[in-house]
């Protein structure tokens, strides 16, 4: 199962890998992990997607909690948290399948941010059901190249469930 | 006008440091240059390895935080050994190291190593130090996580220009600020009730003591909480010395290499309460089959080590005497009399003699005879291997301690850490005993005990093997003795001599024992040699 952890850390140089580091050495594989500065510019989040059973989730809360710079671990249950995940998806794109393409981004709603003579690139910000459905879409016309950021998530405030 | 390394002195006074372990170099020379105006004693081990052992057998002796330092590159590297040994036992070490220049770090200059990389995964925390005015701060910050909450080794790693970098004026912080530290000491009321309860309907209850209840100076406490139940205790390797061995509800110590007894207690059991204890391979081999039919009561403090290797009824997280201190205030139990003596059977129908060799000595009933012939706080440091397992088994500990390498199982750890104890607690009786392969790990500290004169005694099972393998190739590889041949051994008597150490060899129980009765009442070193038949088990 999928588990996504919000980790709030000291924003210190080497806390990234402190971090990065307790996963691997406990054999605790990452699906992904991205970081950046908070509100407070002295605090960083990082939100990590990892793959485990609930003793692993457990496990990996304490652990972090024992480093040092880590100042708060919060794993989300289903349906309390917003994520979003963006990636930049190069395509093949001769002139004839341009339009295609940009019906398909229209649809899903993917920016188009760089076209050439063969490829275009799309930029697409939204949750990892949707990624896939955008490069199932794209496949066809072949894809080239997939730059993705990793999943950040955030608690949601409202009950409303809404993906 | 302050220089850094003036600061780091500062700072070491400051937090009450008398002695440090370590190895000299040229980028931790700004320190050692001023360390040397002071009183601050430094004791110059033979390899930065042993600095770490040291500093770890003087901060279990004190209870308070051990100091090493080395340099960079090399010096950093050797500590790493002894690092991680501290930090599997939870032992509180402030580790100094010098680096080379900040500005020329990444560039593979001279001695330069990423140490501070290199152990994250067994300090409890380190720094890098980018600027002299943050030295006050990294300091009272190490050693308040170095000694709070699960003690462990914190490393600081100091340029060299950090350390002659000045600053307007030195000020030592009062208050400590991390927000992602604060470790919580007192169990949850709910818990400490819960258990209350859990004891109270238990049939067969054990409790089992590992390092934790001695970090936290819970000893006498655990005692009360034993003889007020007559609940009766196993411990771990690093829990020997919870209780005396000869108290009646003293089992023994449980695992693999451990007492039948002790394990048939945990393994009878319908309620194990882990004071302190990880519950780690070595002690209890199949967590599983234990939680079958007992529950479990975990307290400890670190969170994480509840539930890790043992599935647990209640988690009780805090430290173990103010836990013990909330438990013993509201219990009110006394285990079942079958139970206590169903203990008292196993213990006497599995007390055997062990098997002598005509011309050897025997090493476990030595053990036993060495612990009487001792002051009652002595403290015994065991190495690592079958002399690990002798001592543990058969040293009769009263009110004293056991230094071993427990959780990492660092041949050449008893030497060091008996350097490190003596200085620490110069008026108890020090032992150290080894093998004759960990002996050779650290035999180059005879020369740290002889250039400090300290009065420790080395006990030397000379089996001519690398007994614990030895053993382990008859059982599992076909008595084919790869490498564990110690061939040709050298002359150790003659070797503690060129030392300028007395010593002597023995190759029966009753010289060893006359031997024994004469170095403990000299107030030198001395090395004793005791010729042990290879075939002598560690059961």
């Amino acid at each position: 199962m999928k588990y996504t952890l919000s980790v709030l850390v000291e924003n210190h140089p080497g806390v990234l890998s402190k971090v990065s580091g307790l996963f691997s050495r406990r054999g605790f594989n990452i699906d992904s992990l991205a970081v950046g500065i908070t509100e407070d510019s002295s605090i960083s989040r990082m939100t990590i997607v990892a793959d485990g059973d609930e003793y692993i989730v457990e496990q990996l809360e304490k652990q972090l909690n024992k480093v040092i710079p880590v100042i708060k671990v919060r794993t989300y249950a289903e349906g309390e948290y917003i994520s979003r995940e963006l990636s930049l998806i190069k395509v093949n794109c001769p002139a004839k399948q341009r339009l295609d393409i940009m019906k398909i981004a229209e649809l899903m709603g993917a920016k188009i941010v760089d076209v050439s003579v063969n490829t275009m690139t799309l930029q697409f910000a939204d949750t990892l059901e949707r990624f896939e459905t955008l490069t199932d879409l794209l496949k066809p016309y072949g894809i080239r190249e997939i730059v993705r950021t990793g999943t950040v998530a955030i608690e949601k405030d409202s009950s409303i469930s809404r993906k | 006008m302050i220089s850094g390394a003036e600061i780091m002195v500062k700072c070491l006074q400051e937090e009450g440091v008398s002695i440090v372990f370590g190895y000299p170099g040229a980028v931790i020379c700004p320190f050692f240059d001023y360390l040397y105006r002071t009183d601050i004693k430094a004791v110059l081990v033979r390899q930065e390895q042993n600095a770490a052992h040291s500093a770890s057998g003087y901060a279990r002796a004190l209870s308070k935080v051990g100091v090493c330092v080395a340099t960079s590159g090399p010096g950093a590297l050797n500590l790493i050994t002894g690092i991680a040994t501290a930090y599997m036992d939870s032992i509180p070490l402030i580790c100094i190291t010098g680096q080379v220049r900040s500005d020329v770090l990444g560039r593979d200059v001279f001695q330069e190593a990423d140490i501070t990389g290199a152990c994250e995964s067994f300090v409890k925390h380190s720094y890098l130090v980018k600027n002299t005015a943050d030295l006050p701060r990294i300091f009272k910050e190490a050693f308040h996580i170095a000694s709070t909450g699960r003690p462990g080794p914190v490393l600081i790693d100091v340029p060299v220009d950090i350390q002659q970098g000045e600053i307007e004026e030195f000020v030592y912080p009062e208050k400590i600020n991390i927000i992602g530290y604060k470790p919580s000491v007192h169990g949850h009321p709910m818990q400490i009730r819960r258990a209350l309860e859990m004891i109270s309907e238990s049939k067969r209850p054990v409790i089992c003591a590992g390092g934790g209840v001695l970090t936290s100076g819970a000893k006498p406490k655990l005692r009360e909480f034993s003889q007020k139940t007559g609940i009766p205790v196993v411990t771990t390797m690093m829990g020997i010395g919870a209780m005396p061995t000869d108290d009646p509800l003293y089992v023994g110590m449980l695992g693999s290499h451990g007492k039948k007894e002790a394990n048939l207690a945990v393994h009878h059991s319908d309620l194990v309460i882990l004071c302190g204890a990880r519950v780690g391979d070595r002690a209890v081999t199949s967590p599983d089959q234990v939680v079958e039919h007992a529950n479990v009561i975990h307290i400890d403090i670190d969170p994480a080590e509840i539930g890790k290797n043992m599935k647990t009824s209640i988690p009780i997280v805090g430290d173990m005497k103010n836990v013990l201190g909330q438990i013993l205030k509201d219990i009110n139990y006394t285990a079942p009399a079958e139970w206590r003596e169903q203990i008292t059977t196993w213990k006497a129908e599995f007390s055997k003699e062990p098997e002598r060799f005509e011309g050897f000595v025997e090493p476990k009933s030595f053990v036993a005879k060495l612990s009487s012939m001792l002051k009652p706080k002595a403290i015994m440091c065991a190495d690592v291997g079958q002399n690990q397992i002798w001592c543990a088994n058969n040293y009769r500990i009263r009110d004293g301690r056991f230094f071993t390498s427990g959780g990492m199982g660092t041949m050449g750890y008893s030497v060091p850490a008996a350097v490190g104890a003596k200085l620490a607690r110069p008026n108890r009786d020090v032992v150290a005993v080894c093998g004759d392969g960990s002996f050779q790990m650290s035999l180059n500290e005879l020369a740290t005990i002889a250039q400090q004169n300290l009065n420790i005694k080395i006990i030397v099972m000379r089996n001519t093997v690398l007994g614990m393998v030895h053993e382990l190739q008859d059982v599992h590889y076909g008595s084919r003795y790869s490498i564990t041949e110690l061939d040709d051994v050298p002359d150790f008597v003659r070797l503690a001599q060129a030392y300028g150490i007395e010593a002597a060899y023995a190759s029966s129980n009753e010289e060893a024992e006359q031997y024994a009765k004469a170095m403990l009442k000299s107030d030198k070193p001395f090395v004793l040699v005791c010729n042990v038949h290879p075939k002598t088990s560690s059961r």
